[in-house]
């Protein structure tokens, strides 16, 4: 056995059975068990709600401007991250470079807002065990929160990846560009039900 | 596909062995693990059968071995048998038969059985062996952490589970576990999709990549509900929320400081969502492995191979709509069990199809009755009981008299241990002349197959009766409840029966070592079977084919009339 072969060289070939590459499906099955992972928290929050005798209404106890501006930063992150891939299409490093920053800083943004919330929160006192409400808050912004964190690493990830010429010219690269945006996409998409279902229903 | 990617630079020891990236060598690695902790779980349930057969009296041997509070004068105490219960079933289902049937079987056999030069995530797939043996030490560390392993059954209900010790370690390593066993799965799923060999297209696969990849769904879509659930259940222990704690909780005596207001039937029906299609990721795999060794040695096509395809689909689909016929006297509304009831009963149907296309395989078959195929047969009757025994299970009306009764265990045992563990452990036969190019002992394999299934039968065969009879699960003493003792008898039975099984394994145990080094040397293609596994050289180099095989036809085309030879493999042009 002298012999082995790269395990990763067929892992861009678009020639495949699919017509997707290995990278790009498996983002996407990734994403399924996500969907499945996040519905039932949604489930579980739908059903203590039902069952609950008291439950707050979002806006009179959750910073809901903080919250709008957070949906702003994250949707326009979004945005970024398209910016990004398309500039890593076009084989322009200034620009992608430029584009992940941005990204980046957004999602930074959201998490020191997300933070200035929490503060306000325990300097009440008020955490996960003060009522089923703060439970399913905190448990799925938390997790939300995590995911964030995540999609950062992977990101970062990238740019630094991009200076290494190396990584850049590497026909991996696009791919995996793709794959962080479309998992960031993802975690924009969770905050955009987790704002109505949380602070404004 | 091209692949036009052989480097040249050597292995390392550590790279070719530990940290392998080669499908065969995780999946080896998958199946001795697997083995072992099935052979752990196995020693805990031994433990808890002296208890129940003999309860009050000292554990023979071992029983001073374990610290004063567990066993104190070597008489087993009530929290170390509860602790021995939760353990038991999750090491069973979760560290053994699982990464046996998929880690193991499906990492092995199923790039092969494609055409495929590897997995495709070859890194990826060793991670996930990493996360799972961690996951499992974790998982086994906690006995011996401040107040034992968890207590409250593998199933974890809430709100004991909450209070009882010992749970935060479990939800921790299974939220470990969770997250392996979904690498494990995009890892399937992506490498059935994309990476099949020219001219295998899906109708061209074998029965058991089609197991395999319809057990990655249910893997895929299933767990991250429980790993949701394992974090809610976390947050209630470590951070006191409410989720599964009613109001006004009283704990001996005292009331609950938490905030209260949650629902503890949540997670029955969250942990149930995973863990109706777990069981079906217990057995589609081993009967993927059942149909291969019956194709080959009734030397005859599969009988309804569409049929079969398509019931496991179905089974899958079906798997995520059964769950609550578990908690049929939790309380729920009768409108809401009906539902259950009814799509529990279409779901048998296809399970019945699956069944009766392997019995319809043996019709005229000249059938060879080696090894593995003694296994494959012995799986149809025992696990037909399993199923069958199912049925009252999933009807409210005798669910209620039966539920908390020996009967539940009896039945899911002949499910899951004389059926998938039989069948799993013929497959250990059949393809370990593709592993090491050599062939397994028929004689100890003969001793192993009888003493384990006649003994099977001798444990599981007394929990119907003693159920039937009204014998009350999960007590630590059966004879503290008067109603147990006409059958205690039977507790007798199924233990000694539990230690001459555990005496069949040393014959397996030593016939697998002793002929991966002085076993009968085999060919490339010992048993004449048509699949892409064997045309391939055992053990098959890193990469697998010399050259991306072609497939020509289907999986099973065997004594094809007109044919010098009773079987023509998928990559034979003529």
């Amino acid at each position: 056995m002298s012999q082995t072969y790269n395990p990763t060289a067929f892992m861009n070939n678009a020639d495949t059975h699919s017509g997707v590459t290995n990278a790009k499906l498996g983002v996407w099955l990734f994403l399924a068990s996500e969907i499945m992972l996040f519905a039932t928290l949604f489930t579980s929050y739908i059903v203590l709600r039902m069952a609950s005798s008291s439950w707050p209404w979002g806006w009179d106890v959750l910073n809901v401007p903080l919250a709008t501006l957070n949906t702003v930063i994250l949707i326009t992150s979004s945005v970024t991250i398209v910016m990004a891939y398309a500039k890593a299409y076009d084989k322009d490093k200034a620009g992608f470079q430029k584009w992940m920053a941005a990204t980046i800083l957004l999602s930074l943004g959201f998490l020191v807002v997300k933070a200035f919330e929490y503060g306000a929160e325990f300097k009440l006192g008020i955490g996960p065990h003060t009522s089923v409400f703060y439970a399913i808050y905190f448990t799925m912004t938390g997790l939300h929160g995590i995911h964030i964190l995540g999609g950062i690493a992977v990101n970062a990830g990238l740019l630094y990846m991009s200076s290494v010429t190396e990584h850049w010219e590497n026909p991996l690269f696009l791919g995996r560009v793709e794959g962080a945006g479309l998992y960031w996409h993802f975690v924009d998409i969770v905050w955009i039900f987790l704002f109505p279902a949380l602070y404004l229903l | 596909m091209a692949h036009d990617n052989h480097g040249h630079h050597e292995l390392s020891f550590t790279e070719r062995y530990v940290f392998s990236v080669d499908h065969k060598v995780i999946g080896l690695q998958y199946l001795i693990t697997s083995f072992l902790f099935l052979l752990v779980g196995f020693a805990l349930m031994g433990l808890m059968r002296w208890q129940l057969a003999f309860p009050g009296s000292p554990i023979p041997f071992f029983g001073h071995l374990f610290p004063a509070d567990l066993a104190p004068n070597g008489v087993m105490s009530g929290e170390f048998y509860n602790s021995l219960g939760a353990m038991h079933g999750t090491i069973m289902v979760f560290l053994g038969v699982v990464p046996l049937a998929v880690g193991a079987y499906g990492n092995y056999v199923l790039p092969l059985q494609i055409g495929a030069p590897d997995m495709a995530f070859p890194r990826m797939n060793m991670m996930s062996y990493w996360t799972y043996l961690p996951g499992g030490l974790l998982m086994l560390s906690s006995f011996l952490m401040p107040g034992g392993a968890a207590q409250s059954g593998w199933t974890s209900y809430p709100p004991l589970s909450i209070i009882n010790p010992g749970q935060t370690v479990w939800l921790l390593s299974m939220v470990i576990l969770i997250t392996s066993s979904l690498l494990g799965a995009i890892n399937f799923l992506v490498t059935t999709i994309n990476m099949r060999a020219p001219g295998m297209s899906l109708w061209r696969m074998p029965v058991f990549c089609w197991a395999q990849f319809v057990t990655s769904v249910l893997l895929l879509l299933a767990f991250p509900p429980l790993e949701a659930a394992s974090v809610l259940q976390l947050m209630d222990r470590v951070f006191h929320t409410s989720f599964y704690l009613p109001k006004d909780l009283v704990i001996l005596g005292k009331a609950y400081a938490g905030s209260g207001g949650g629902q503890p039937l949540l997670w029955q029906h969250l942990f149930w969502f995973l863990a109706h299609p777990e069981v079906y990721v217990l057995v589609l795999p081993p009967m993927g492995i059942v149909a291969e060794i019956i194709a080959n040695n009734t030397r005859k096509p599969l009988h309804g191979y569409k049929t079969m395809v398509f019931s496991m689909i179905a089974i899958g689909v079906m798997s995520f709509m059964v769950w609550a016929h578990h908690m049929f006297i939790s309380g729920m509304s009768a409108s809401l069990s009906n539902f259950f009831l009814v799509t529990t009963m279409i779901i048998s149907v296809p399970s019945v199809a699956l069944m009766t296309c392997l019995v319809f395989s043996l019709k005229g078959g000249s059938i060879r009755f080696n090894v593995p195929m003694l296994f494959a047969l012995a799986f149809i009757p025992l696990f037909a009981i399993g199923g069958l025994t199912g049925l009252p299970l999933g009807l409210t009306v005798t669910d209620i008299y039966l539920h908390d009764t020996y009967y539940v265990i009896g039945h899911f045992h002949f499910v899951v241990v004389s059926g998938s563990i039989i069948a799993l452990m013929g497959g250990t036969y059949y393809w370990f002349p593709k592993w090491y190019g050599r062939k397994m002992n028929d004689k100890l394999g003969l001793i192993h197959f009888w003493g384990s299934v006649i003994t099977m039968c001798g444990i599981f065969g007394p929990m119907l009766f003693m159920g039937l009879g009204g014998a009350s699960r999960r007590l630590y003493d059966p004879t503290a409840q008067l109603h147990n003792l006409p059958v205690q008898g039977w507790n007798v039975v199924a233990t000694y029966s539990a230690y001459l099984l555990a005496l069949f394994q040393i014959p397996f145990i030593y016939n697998f070592f002793n002929s991966m080094w002085r076993g009968e040397k085999t060919p490339e293609n010992p048993w004449q079977a048509t699949t892409l596994e064997w045309a391939c050289p055992s053990p098959p180099p890193h990469g697998n084919f010399e050259k991306t095989p072609t497939v020509y036809r289907g999986p099973y085309e065997y004594s094809v009339p007109g044919r010098k030879t009773d079987f023509w493999m998928q990559t034979d042009k003529n």
